[in-house]
């Protein structure tokens, strides 16, 4: 059985199949932390090469403890769930995606279609995490894997150097393992537990917020202009009344997800609450429109580790791996905010590394060392590496409020016309809407350089 | 102003599931706040359960937290947050996030 099937009702007793574990008398091969895309992923590579493991979820099914904006890029899903695109519980395939720059009452928008998005093999999906994180950690117990819901792991156990299993809350709840694979999301205490992290800089988390807002599905294709089962993906910049981060509005199919992600510590720095930043940003001519009317069905908040390539902890230990958000995974990079591919591409690496070190009988973090090179190989750590640069970029001050100032500015001038005067020349337009927004020359020519450098 | 009005903080909260267990996972030891002037939990915590009281103490309630972790890492008072998830199976349940 699944626990999470049934959301066990306050008070009674928890199921035990810990038990079955510990009466065996034996270690299992590995313990997975956390039921997200990263526990999942690695529990069902596990699971298939023929390894007895145990996914470990603190919530009361997989995906109870997880939101996040709402686009999932699938096609990592290829080789572990072939034609997941026939199953998986999706709302809108993304066929429209776009960036939209606020400042002041303006708004810019580069807007881009394409049908083919909604084809298989498609490239975006909006999907609740409840839905999607259960129907992922189901394909790991179809395998074989154990998924243990309603339980905390709460350490680690060590024999001598090697990590050798976890403790839980549950009255005797040790459990023993061959290896540990800590999916355990943005907090990762297991890592920091294990001393993988060296330091842990809040500059490098965001929070997030969202409200997923109800409208009838006919509203949001007539609002959004998309059909049938396609869906829309709005990235803003320039909408965090000065605190460094950035919007989102995504289409599920009865439902709108708009939201704001956040810098932590210039957040704590001010005056002005997360709530009250989002419903600013609600209330602008870009945004409003879309969403008014809507009735708040739920609100959610979760912290994203967003430093990337330069703020990864160790990865490897002895007989301890960490993949997904727990090590800092998330790929946000501007437009970019990408941590479900990202963690499933690392929990399948771990997986695989872990069957790998079990089948010749070396756990250490030597006999481990087969993940980093699997990460390294594929887009995980290739495309961290390539834009390590880019989340300091995006959170710097030019980035945030300076350029779509001067964007907004810039196309105020070109598009409005001012008869009789005759119209001004682009090259004055940009002078002045540099000068207005504050945006010298030399800073633009750096940062673009940089960016040009980061993006590769 | 836009075709809708803000929602009341309760409002927004009452949309979320809490599953709410019987002791605190999160507990606040608020004589180390009453030298602390950042403060920064105040405006960090999505759930707003940091309250001032007017004599510089912080009043701190468990029950309706989403359990990110920004408050702990928001926090440059050692000690004054004791964070930790609640036991297995209680807390926030997401259902369309
Ligand atoms: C506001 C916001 C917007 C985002 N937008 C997007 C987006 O549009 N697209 C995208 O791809 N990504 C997005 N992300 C990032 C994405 O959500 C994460 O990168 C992704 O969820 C990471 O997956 P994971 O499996 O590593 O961790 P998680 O999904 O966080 O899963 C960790 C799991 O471990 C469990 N757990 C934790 N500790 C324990 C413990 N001690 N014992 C047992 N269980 C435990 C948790 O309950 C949870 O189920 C967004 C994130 C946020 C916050
Ligand atoms: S909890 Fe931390 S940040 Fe908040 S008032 Fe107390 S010491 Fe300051
Ligand atoms: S964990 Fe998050 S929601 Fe809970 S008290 Fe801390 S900041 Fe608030």
């Amino acid at each position: 059985m699944i626990p999470g099937e049934s959301p066990r009702p306050e008070g009674s007793p928890r199921p035990d199949p810990l038990q079955r574990a510990d009466a065996a008398g034996s270690e299992v091969d590995a313990i997975v932390v956390g039921a997200g895309p990263a526990g999942s992923a690695a529990a069902l590579e596990l699971a298939r090469n023929g390894h007895s493991v145990v996914l470990l979820e603190r919530g009361p099914f997989p995906g109870s403890k997880n939101m996040y904006g709402g686009v999932i890029y699938g096609r990592i899903l290829d080789t572990l769930v072939p034609k997941w695109w026939e199953e998986a519980p999706i709302q809108r395939w993304v066929t429209r995606r776009q960036t939209m720059m606020l400042s002041g009452d303006q708004a810019l928008t580069i807007d881009y279609r394409s049908d083919r998005w909604g084809d298989p093999p498609y490239n975006g999906a909006t999907a609740y995490r409840p839905d999607f994180d259960q129907w992922l950690a189901d394909k790991a117990a179809e395998a074989g894997a154990r998924v243990v819901c309603s339980t905390t792991a709460t350490g680690l156990i060590h024999e001598g150097e090697q990590v050798v299993g976890v403790t839980t809350d549950r009255p005797g709840g040790e459990l023993r393992a061959k290896v540990v694979i800590a999916c355990d999301g943005a907090n990762s205490f297991l890592a920091r537990e294990a001393g993988l992290y060296e330091n842990l800089d809040p500059a490098n988390f965001t929070v997030g917020v969202k409200e997923t807002i109800a409208l009838p599905s006919e509203v949001i294709d007539a609002r959004f202009g998309v059909r049938g089962d396609h869906g829309v993906d709005i990235e803003i910049l320039g909408c965090t009344g000065g605190v460094p981060g950035g919007g989102f509005v995504y289409t599920n199919r009865d439902t709108v997800s708009v939201g704001l992600v956040l810098s932590l510590p210039e957040l704590a720095k001010g005056d002005k609450r997360p709530e009250q930043l989002l419903h600013q940003m609600k209330q602008h001519a870009g945004i409003a429109p879309l969403v008014e009317g809507g009735e708040v069905r739920e609100y959610s908040a979760h912290m994203i580790p967003e430093g990337g390539y330069e703020a990864m902890p160790e990865l490897i230990g002895n007989g301890l791996l960490v993949a997904g958000d727990a090590a800092s995974m998330c790929l946000a990079a501007g437009v970019w905010l990408e941590g479900v591919n990202f963690a499933i591409g690392s929990g399948a690496a771990a997986g695989r590394a872990t069957h790998r070190a079990i089948q010749r009988g070396d756990t250490s973090a030597e006999g481990l060392e087969g993940y980093r090179t699997r990460l390294e190989s594929s887009f995980v750590l290739s495309d961290h590496r390539k834009l390590r640069e880019i989340p300091h970029l995006v959170m710097g001050d030019l980035a945030q409020t300076r350029l779509p100032g001067m964007a907004c500015g810039v196309a105020e001038q070109f598009f409005h016309v001012d008869n009789p005067a005759p119209k001004p020349g682009l090259r004055r337009i940009i002078r002045s809407e540099m000068k207005t927004n504050g945006v010298r020359f030399r800073d633009l020519i750096r940062e673009s350089v940089k960016a040009i450098r980061g993006f590769g | 102003m836009s075709g809708y009005s803000q929602i009341s903080f309760e409002t927004r909260m009452d949309s979320v599931e809490f599953r709410v267990g019987e002791s605190a996972h999160i507990t606040v030891d608020d004589t180390l706040c009453r030298d602390c002037s950042v403060r920064g939990c105040i405006t960090a915590c999505p759930a707003n359960l940091f309250v001032p009281t007017s004599d510089g103490g912080i009043v701190f309630n468990y029950e309706q937290c989403f359990e990110c972790g920004a408050c702990s890492l928001a926090c440059n008072t050692e000690g004054a947050i004791d964070w930790s998830y609640p036991e297995g199976g209680h807390g926030v349940v997401f259902h369309k996030t």
